[in-house]
């Protein structure tokens, strides 16, 4: 029997013993497995791909369901990750199986950052899962693992290559997930295109150095069709939720004039492969190497990053100290600076609030000024013209005056003439 | 941007593959091997290491490598030794500890510190393995389960055992167990048993518990093994024919206790429960609880102030909270201030409007007056053309007069 992890690990310090008997520990395996199905199985996979490629009909295919969903409109204004979680049960086992979306992959003019959204979204999820190591009261065996486990990448059937988007996606995430790559609506494709296809996307990873995941060789129950399988990536699959009668069988299948292409028949597709591989093979492998690769990579970088490292032996349990001091004095630090900053922008608001108010004020006074200076105008009209009034008045008045003086003299005059006239005509008559 | 959709339960339209994870699940485990850490601990002569001979059906402890009895030690010791032992195609690395001088001094404060300090050094390895930048494969050394060893007095606990199992609950699973049950009838170890588990509830010690199931089935057999604890048990290493079979036993001119005999004592109960169904709920049990407590004291000790998440999101809610007193005082003031300006504005406003109308009036009052001067003119002009005209038609009657008169 070939030598167990356990045994190696042991190496000298352990002798082997004989047993006399059946002790019973044969079991473990079964013990193990029992706590696991009572447990349930969570997988997550993303799918990356541009807009129309089938990612939604791939996945209602392969997990024989119809999960939700519109299908999306090329407009998008950037890349949105859309994640749902569904609860499946096959026989006794329950999977919480999410499905990440890439919705607007692609169809950007300016694809340069078509790639940032996905990094972050795996990397938010490995994020999660370090937190919650991280804490001091933490829940792991229950912890809902939202790390992505496989990465569905969705090439588009041009025949050709591969477009440079794909090779710069698929670059950035190698080492962050297994990326499986899919030639998607490969109904679209003859054969002897398709084989071409094929060994140019192959030999174009290679060259450009994009690590794809390898389905595992090491465990001799599946190394044969483990190895087969590689050398048929990447699959070209085709998915339907339609059936059509072929025989006596409803079979999955598209329809076309010419002919129909059979979802589940492998000479027409890969599917079957995708299916044997990703879901009843390899899925616990899938799982397996997103926890002690991808996501050991991902913490190492980032407590690098925060500036830990493995210290010799003598100060190990000096430098776990050290770790959470240090992640302390980080916490209280962004936490200072945090309140500086809001200090600061609190600061930049109420003077800029001040001018503001200030503009306000001076603008009400100008008005009131303005107002003033309108109010003295009009008064001083209005003086003008009462004093031309007053004047005329005057004027008026003297000439009032003057004819009633004028008048009272003539009328004296007038009446000493009369009387003057009545005495002399008395006189002479 | 990241959307979450809500969680769903779906049907299954056809075969999809998945149920065969279990079975991955399986091979891989195969694949790795398996390992579990058993300590022993009990007092010299009580059949410890038979009985693990017994359990495991090898000769862990022989000659060559003695039993913690035999070895002559002058202080509590904490010893281990590995095997690998194999069944099955599944490969075992079992790791025995056991505690040579446990409980044999006359003074024996204390004698349980060793065994502590033991657990909790592999917790701590266990720790630094986890907190390593750099984590290849953490071998797991810490005790997953402690047999103790109870001698059959028939009366009860020692003092020695209460004290022991009150430390050493809350760091690895007890398994209480009456040694040489063979020096006992059911009668005087059913009395015993039920002295035992009343001694343990009372000093409130918390030894191994089976976990609950689902199944109907599997809770009835947990249910008959929980009347049986603690199981009373019995080693040996040497095989005896007893009608016909080898068994396992012990001779006695008055007949053979069999080891595997249901009826003589619990020893099938105890392996069956161990090895065969619940040794993997030993470890996650120790992974779960146990290690988690060890870790989560350690580093809240380490961290005094704590990194503490519940501290940390104390401190920011009262960031928060302070945020939010500055922005309301801001805003408050902010709108006094604006209040201030309107009411001015709407007082110049209404002064304007005052003045306005006063200055109107003022016109109104001079365009009264003014009319009232030009009616009065015009009638007094009016008057004087009157009156000149009088005048001149005086005048020229005078005149007339004049003529006439004088001549």
């Amino acid at each position: 029997m070939a030598s167990t992890e356990i045994a190696r690990q042991a190496g000298e310090g352990a002798r082997t013993v004989p047993l006399a008997g059946h002790v019973g520990f044969d079991s473990m395996p079964d013990q193990l497995v029992n706590k696991s199905v009572n447990q349930g199985f969570c997988f997550n996979v993303l799918c990356v791909g541009e807009t129309g490629l089938g990612k939604s009909t791939l996945m209602d295919t392969l997990f024989n369901t119809k999960f939700e969903g519109e299908p999306t409109q090329h407009n998008q204004p950037g890349v949105t990750l859309k994640s749902n979680t569904y609860e499946l049960q096959e026989s006794n086992v329950r999977l919480k199986l999410t499905i990440v979306n890439t919705v607007g992959f692609g169809d950007q003019i300016n694809k340069e950052d078509s790639y940032k959204s996905i990094v972050e979204f795996i990397d938010a999820q490995f994020e999660a899962y370090l937190q919650e190591e991280l804490k001091i009261k933490r829940t792991l065996h229950s912890y809902h693992d939202t790390r992505i486990h496989a990465c569905l990448y969705f090439i588009a059937p041009t025949g050709h290559s591969l477009k440079s988007l794909d090779l710069v996606t698929m670059k950035k995430l190698d080492s962050k997930v297994n990326i499986i790559p899919i030639i998607a609506k490969s109904d679209a494709i003859s054969k002897s295109e398709l084989a071409k296809f094929k060994i140019k996307i192959t030999s174009e990873l290679v060259s450009n150095g994009v690590q794809i995941y390898q389905f595992p060789t090491d465990d001799e129950s599946v190394a044969e069709i483990n190895s087969t399988m590689n050398s048929h990536l990447p699959f070209a699959v085709v998915g339907s939720t339609e059936e059509v009668k072929i025989g006596n069988k409803m079979v999955k299948a598209r329809q076309y004039p010419w002919g129909t292409v059979q979802v589940e028949n492998e000479n027409h597709c890969d599917f079957v492969k995708l299916r044997e591989m990703l879901i009843r093979v390899n899925m616990e492998d899938l799982r397996e190497q997103t926890h002690t690769r991808h996501y050991e990579l991902y913490r190492r970088c980032k407590l690098e990053e925060m500036g830990f490292k493995d210290t010799d032996p003598d100060s190990k349990p000096f430098s776990l100290q050290e770790t959470y001091e240090a992640k302390r004095n980080e916490f209280m630090g962004e936490l200072q600076k945090k309140e500086e900053e809001m200090r600061q922008m609190f600061v930049q608001r109420v003077k800029e609030k001040e001018a503001e108010l200030k503009e306000a004020e001076k603008e009400l006074h100008e008005k009131f000024d303005r107002l003033k200076k309108l109010h003295q105008d009009e008064k001083k009209k209005l003086e003008e013209k009462k004093k031309s009034l007053d004047d005329e008045l005057n004027m008026f008045k003297q000439k009032k005056t003057a004819a009633e003086l004028l008048q009272n003299q003539a009328q004296q005059a007038g009446v000493l003439f009369s009387s003057s006239c009545a005495f002399l005509t008395s006189v002479i008559s | 941007m990241f959307i979450f959709g809500p969680q769903q339960q779906m049907n299954l339209e056809g075969y999809v593959g998945f149920a065969n994870l279990p079975n991955q699940v399986y091979r891989k485990s195969v694949k790795r091997g398996f390992e579990f850490t058993l300590m022993v601990v009990g007092e010299s002569g009580l059949g410890k290491s038979t009985l693990i001979n017994s359990l495991f059906l090898t000769d862990l402890y022989s000659p060559e490598y003695p039993g913690p009895s035999h070895r002559i030690k002058k202080t509590v010791q904490v010893e281990q030794s590995k095997v690998l032992i194999k069944e099955g195609g599944v490969q075992l690395l079992l790791t025995i500890v056991d505690t040579p001088g446990f409980g044999d001094e006359v003074d024996n404060s204390n004698c349980w510190q060793p065994v502590i300090d033991y657990i909790d050094s592999k917790f701590e390895d266990y720790l630094n393995a986890e907190s390593r930048v750099n984590r290849r494969q953490m071998p797991d050394n810490r005790v997953q389960c402690c047999l103790y060893f109870i001698a059959p007095s028939g009366h009860g606990l020692k003092p020695l055992d209460i004290e022991f199992m009150k430390r050493l609950h809350e760091k690895v699973n007890i398994i209480p167990l009456i040694a040489k049950a063979d020096t006992m009838t059911p009668e005087e170890c059913q009395q015993f048993k039920k002295q035992i588990m009343k001694e343990i509830q009372e000093h409130k010690i918390r030894i191994y518990e089976f976990p609950e199931t689902d199944d109907e089935e599997e809770m009835k057999m947990i249910r008959k093994i929980k009347d049986r604890l603690p199981l009373a048990v019995v080693g040996s290493n040497t095989i005896i024919e007893v009608n016909g079979k080898r068994v396992r036993g012990r001779q006695y001119p008055w007949g053979v206790a069999e080891v595997e005999n249901a009826e003589h004592c619990d020893f099938n109960i105890l392996r069956n429960m161990l090895i065969r169904t619940h040794m993997q709920d030993l470890k996650d049990v120790t992974n779960n609880v146990h290690y988690e407590n060890y870790r989560s004291r350690k580093l809240a000790a380490v961290t005094y102030n704590g990194v503490d998440n519940n501290k940390n999101k104390g401190q920011l809610t009262k960031k928060k909270k302070m945020e939010q007193e500055m922005e309301q005082v801001f805003e408050m003031k902010v709108r006094e201030k604006l209040q201030k300006l309107r009411d001015s504005e709407a007082e110049l406003q209404r002064r304007h409007e005052q003045m306005k109308k006063n200055l109107e009036a003022q016109h109104k009052e001079i365009e009264e007056k003014r009319r009232q001067h030009e009616e009065e003119m015009a009638s007094w002009e009016a008057q004087q053309r009157i009156l000149e005209q009088q005048k001149l038609d005086a005048s020229r009657t005078l005149e007339k007069n004049k003529k006439k008169k004088i001549f």
